[in-house]
């Protein structure tokens, strides 16, 4: 009987606590939704709005950006991306598909000791050149390599 | 735990490798459906947050052409064995997908 009343007692002292701390901001629930989606950038339909929408228009062209994507891709709807910054303190990266309807795939931000490469698979609507964009110390770099799609994965 | 979501990790030195398939749908928006010809309407995950022992290391935003079952793979610099690290995604309609794994 005690034993049940202080194991009762326990369990609310903790539901408690995690209560307070939710209070205080210290877990937010939605931790997910930590940046704002940005509309403007993915909803782009070409290169430049996208680039400028993501502030960064005028992006230098770099051989230190390595892109690692399938010469011929057969089909459009899955092709493997293996991006490798070697630019000292990237922090963030990019990847478009010139010639998609929304050129802007995805976005990475990379902090706390992750390194700056990213592995994914993307969706190609045609034969384009795949552009990746990364961000270090406060200016803007970019690389791109092409992509032969023998069938389209957008749309249809 | 794992809900919507597969992870493996491996350590190699002092940096762990990550990698994630996650288990969603991706619709771009531009397809139609066969049968009645009205546009499918877009539902896939926008957002991706990876954590490693509850600090952020990831944070990435995608738009709908990423592919089918996302595959996502990063590599985490300084992890070590037992750090518990935890991805997060949320779709464009709200649904939220997790995984954890410990190195």
């Amino acid at each position: 009987m005690n034993q049940m009343r202080r194991t009762f007692l326990k369990g609310t002292g903790a539901a408690g606590t995690v209560a307070v701390a939710i209070a205080a901001g210290l877990l937010k629930p939605g931790q997910v939704l930590a940046a704002e989606w940005n509309k403007e950038a993915f909803g782009s339909k070409n290169m430049a709005d996208a680039m400028k929408n993501l502030n960064i228009a005028g992006a230098a062209e770099s051989k230190d950006i390595l892109i690692k994507v399938p010469d011929i891709a057969e089909n459009g709807v899955v092709v493997p991306v293996e991006v490798t910054s070697k630019i000292p303190g990237t922090t963030s990266i990019m990847i478009f598909v010139e010639k998609n309807a929304a050129p802007l795939v995805a976005e990475f931000e990379l902090s706390n000791g992750a390194e700056a490469y990213i592995s994914t698979r993307i969706k190609m609507a045609s034969t384009s050149h795949v552009r990746v964009a990364v961000k270090a110390g406060g200016k803007a770099y970019t690389a791109s390599k092409e992509v032969k799609v023998t069938l389209g994965g957008c749309g249809g | 735990m794992a809900d919507g979501m597969k992870m493996r990790t491996t350590l190699q030195g002092d940096t762990a490798d990550v990698k994630v398939l996650m288990n969603h749908i991706m619709e771009t928006g531009t397809r139609k459906d066969a049968k009645t010809g009205q546009l499918i309407p877009a539902h896939f995950i926008n957002h991706v947050v990876a954590t490693l022992n509850g600090k952020t290391v990831l944070e990435a935003q995608w738009g709908a052409a990423v592919s089918k079952n996302p595959f996502l793979g990063f590599r985490i610099k300084g992890a070590k064995t037992g750090d518990k690290l935890v991805v997060n995604a949320e779709d464009n309609k709200g649904e939220k997908l997790s995984g954890e794994a410990t190195i």
